[in-house]
């Protein structure tokens, strides 16, 4: 950060603990540059902010708003683990769970899945009581290196702006709306689009779920050494603070 | 149901291909030209796309999309949005029958099966010969004259099954929608078409907005000031915005006019689709130039060059009287470069038409919309009145607002200010339909009670009252004391009247089908969270309903609320809420506890009702009739 910052650096406090931001950061930027963890799924370093998941919601000002994309205001104070603010995000997990078919046991992104490991971190340990939508969405297997199982898709949108923005590429787009809005491809099937395993799109950070599958790679990292074996979702943030 | 299962939802999306002829190359690329290969007028494109070849059939979104700069699946993602826009061929002639609560209660299901009868297709079918699609719709703004339909661009309304039938067979006898208004529909202006197709039913005419109407006084005034006076005037008055939310207009239009960019825009947003509501129906038919007046006085206040004029998709009868104003309006001087003569002075409108999409009424999804996006909200901050269109500072007002602030400029501040009551001014349109002896629009100033507008309308045998519309209040006869005003009762102008006979819980599972159906889907408590609510209500409705399940709603209704991103998903439990604070009883009469143990919320005939027929047997245990 440069001498600009002496003008516009402010801070404001997170559950009580004084954060250092500046202009134009939103809430989560400047918790995440402090050590302060604030939960989420569709915001990914590195890509365009879209505040659709929300599971970042904190009360600032006593008003609920998304973290990633709500800018951070001087002197404000922000709640972010509470019970209450826990219990929205466990409830929307829950949600993206009861939305999609997940059966993590037989799913090769177990260990590795956020959507997973923000259930063990929201504590998601009792019967869920939702009822399940259990959608068919058809496998797309068509592309020789990837495969697509949206059964999984937490509609996040990761991939769509990785590869529109990091690869100039525009593989995924959104289609439909409401309930059946989903993730689809540019074109037929992925066979028919410009895809490439080697895509950032398609990098095993960007889909925080099991739905873009690198083929041939499956299962290859041992239970105990997968990425959320390791500590819960956020630590690495968290340990910033230490 | 749309309960998320079936992929299949109105926008045919799980057809992988569209099997029409292909399109010819040539006339893509001209529909395309005709706007300039203007990504941003996608859903015009799309528009003419759909009325020409009756679908968008993936050859000509790959087409669309390399003329207007854009991949496939931005093409695929703005027509598989909008209900209006198929990516598999309807009819030639395709009849959406209004399906509102109203609708419903006023005989739809006759109908229906009228329609169905002489057609020889089911609700959501197309006729093997492409000549007819039979579909539902949501509510068309008709709820007035129901049960209403639109058959192509021509709307049908008070129908009965004898209307139904002689409309119907004639539509099979090849006669064109047209003709179902008149022989001589070619004749009729623009304004006779609109009116005989549709009642304005104004009931009670107020001092401001649909009685006598001098013309162009609010503008000739305005040139006169100054920007700032404008925008004062419209302050003092203490105009609110007439879609529900309120927010003070002279504020909104203050904080655009302060913004330093080189464009700004004044967008009318005329796509009430709150079920119940009609009223800026009823002003576009009848006040359009009070209207463009308005949206031209605010162009001045903020320093806007260019409008836009958003037009309900369902409210396309209304296109050419629109178009027929705005080209008069440009003739006379108003519009356009130097208007009234004033050096300097310029603005004009274009009119985009929506393609039936609630969520378009909401600012930011309709700014979207005008940009030929799918109908999804935008991230707030930054609001529209600053980063708005295209980026610039944007105002977007209602029908109703603009015609008040016209009307305002015309007879001065005080004069508005008067009328009303603290902190709610002036006059306010009210669209009542239902159990009620006259439907319609009144215009009353601001402060009546719901037990006086009954009286008026003549629904004193009224058991329940929907102020708002769906995302408002349902209030019982022990509120209807309350009064019609933003500290009270506020609404955007509906009033739904419902009688004793009428139940409910089919009410309160219908406002959330709408809901489920009218979700953007951007975000997970509204796109997930309402399926959830709207499935619990037909529990309830089933009497399969527990206690437990009068917490989990309370409990589900507070997270969507909560965590929402934008009004659609913050109002939409309202009817749960509402109904579950004013109307206890419904909901504790059908749910019981479940006894030892055994959830009576489990019904086990219909679990094992798949089992049973794929087996082809029933069960020892637990089937009813195997000893018969
Ligand atoms: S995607 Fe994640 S949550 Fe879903 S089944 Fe796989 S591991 Fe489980
Ligand atoms: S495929 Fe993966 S990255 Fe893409 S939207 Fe679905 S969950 Fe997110
Ligand atoms: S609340 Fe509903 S309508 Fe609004 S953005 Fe979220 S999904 Fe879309
Ligand atoms: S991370 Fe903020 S809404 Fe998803």
């Amino acid at each position: 950060m440069s001498g600009t910052e002496k003008e516009t650096g402010f801070t404001f406090t997170i559950d009580g603990v004084e954060i250092k931001a500046h202009a134009g950061q939103t809430i989560m930027e400047a918790a995440d540059a402090a050590g302060v963890y604030i939960p989420r799924l569709c915001d990914h370093e590195g890509l365009r902010h879209q505040g659709s998941c929300r599971v970042c919601t904190v009360k600032a000002g006593g008003r609920s708003v998304a973290a990633c994309t709500q800018p951070a205001a001087p002197g404000q104070a922000v709640e972010n683990e509470t019970p209450h603010l826990t219990k929205m995000r466990r409830d929307l997990v829950e949600m993206l769970f009861h939305e999609g078919n997940h059966l993590c046991p037989i799913c090769e992104a177990s260990g590795n899945c956020e959507l997973q490991a923000m259930a063990y971190r929201l504590d998601m340990t009792e019967a869920t009581k939702f009822p399940y939508l259990e959608p068919c969405r058809a496998l797309d297997a068509s592309h020789p290196d990837i495969a697509l199982d949206t059964n999984r898709c937490i509609s996040c949108g990761r991939c769509i702006r990785a590869s529109q923005d990091v690869d100039g590429k525009g593989v995924f787009g959104y289609v439909g709306r409401g309930i059946h809005r989903r993730v689809a491809v540019n074109g037929e099937n992925l066979a028919d689009t410009d895809a490439q395993v080697s895509d950032h799109a398609m990098s095993s950070e960007v889909c925080p779920v099991g739905c873009i599958i690198r083929k041939r790679v499956g299962f290859a990292v041992p239970i105990g050494e997968r990425e959320f074996d390791k500590g819960l979702i956020g630590h690495e943030i968290e340990e910033k603070r230490k | 149901m749309d309960n998320g299962r079936n992929g299949a939802g109105a926008n045919g999306l799980t057809a992988s291909s569209c099997n029409v002829a292909p399109v010819p190359q040539s006339e893509i690329a001209a529909i395309c030209e005709r706007f300039g290969n203007d990504k941003h007028r996608m859903l015009d494109i799309l528009h003419d796309v759909q009325d020409r070849y009756r679908c968008i059939a993936p050859s000509t979104m790959d087409a669309i999309a390399s003329h207007t700069d854009l991949t496939r699946i931005e093409v695929e993602g703005v027509a598989s949005f909008y209900s209006f826009l198929s990516l598999t061929p309807k009819g030639r002639v395709t009849i959406r029958l209004c399906d509102d609560i109203v609708d419903r209660f006023c005989g739809l299901d006759d109908v229906v099966a009228v329609f169905e009868d002489v057609l020889g297709i089911k609700l959501g079918e197309t006729s093997a010969d492409g000549a007819f699609s039979l579909e539902t719709t949501p509510c068309i703004g008709m709820c007035d004259q129901a049960p209403a339909a639109m058959v192509n661009n021509v709307m049908l309304t008070s129908l009965t099954p004898e209307t139904a039938r002689t409309a119907a067979e004639a539509l099979m006898a090849g006669q064109a929608p047209e003709s179902l208004v008149s022989d001589r529909f070619n004749e009729l202006s623009a304004h006779e078409r609109a009116v005989r197709m549709v009642e304005n039913n104004i009931r009670h005419a107020g001092a401001v907005l649909l009685g006598p109407v001098p013309e162009d006084a609010g503008l000739n005034n305005a040139v006169g000031m100054r920007p700032s006076q404008i925008i004062n005037a419209v302050e003092e008055s203490g105009l609110r915005g007439c879609g529900g939310a309120g927010f003070t207009t002279g504020r909104k239009w203050r904080f655009a006019a302060s913004e330093k960019l080189d464009r700004h825009f004044v967008i009318c947003n005329a796509d009430e689709g709150e079920p119940g509501t009609f009223k800026d129906r009823v002003l576009l038919t009848e006040r359009p130039h009070l209207l463009v007046e308005g949206m031209t006085i605010a162009a001045r206040a903020v320093g806007a060059r260019e409008g836009i004029l958003y037009l309900r998709g369902e409210y396309v009868y209304l296109r050419e009287l629109l178009e027929g104003v705005l080209e008069e309006r440009r003739r006379r001087g108003l519009l356009g470069k130097d208007i009234l003569g004033v050096k300097g002075f310029e603005f004009d409108i274009r009119l985009q038409l929506g393609a039936g999409a609630y969520i378009c009424g909401e600012e930011g999804a309709l700014i979207s919309s005008c940009e030929g996006l799918p109908g999804e909200p935008k991230t707030r901050p930054p609001f529209p009145v600053s980063r708005g269109y295209l980026g610039y500072p944007t105002v977007v007002n209602n029908v109703e607002t603009f015609c008040h602030a016209a009307r305002i400029l015309d007879q001065g501040a005080k004069w508005f200010h008067a009328m009303g009551t603290e902190g709610s001014h002036g006059t306010k349109l009210f669209s009542v339909c239902g159990d009620c002896l006259n439907p319609g629009i009144y215009e009353l100033p601001y402060g009546h009670s719901v037990w006086e507008l009954l009286e008026m309308v003549g629904g004193t045998d009224a058991a329940a009252v929907q102020v708002g519309g769906p995302s408002g209040t349902m209030i019982g006869r022990d509120s209807f004391h309350r009064k019609l005003t933003f500290d009270d009762l506020a609404t955007g102008g509906a009033i739904i009247i419902f009688n004793g006979q009428r139940n409910i819980l089919e009410i309160v599972e219908y406002y959330m089908s709408f809901f489920v159906h009218e979700s953007c889907g951007y975000c997970t408590p509204c796109r997930v969270g309402n399926v959830f609510l709207q499935k619990a209500i037909q529990k309830f409705q089933k009497g399969l309903a527990n206690p437990e399940d009068i917490d989990y709603l309370k409990d589900l209704s507070g997270t969507i609320i909560e965590t929402s991103r934008c009004g659609l998903g913050m109002t939409s439990p309202n009817p749960i809420l509402s109904t579950l604070k004013n109307f206890p009883l419904v909901y504790s009469a059908v749910s019981k506890p479940s006894k030892d143990g055994i959830r009576d919320t489990f019904d086990i005939q219909s679990a094992i009702d798949g089992a049973r027929k794929i087996a082809k047997r029933r069960s020892y245990i637990f089937d009813k009739d195997f000893t018969q």
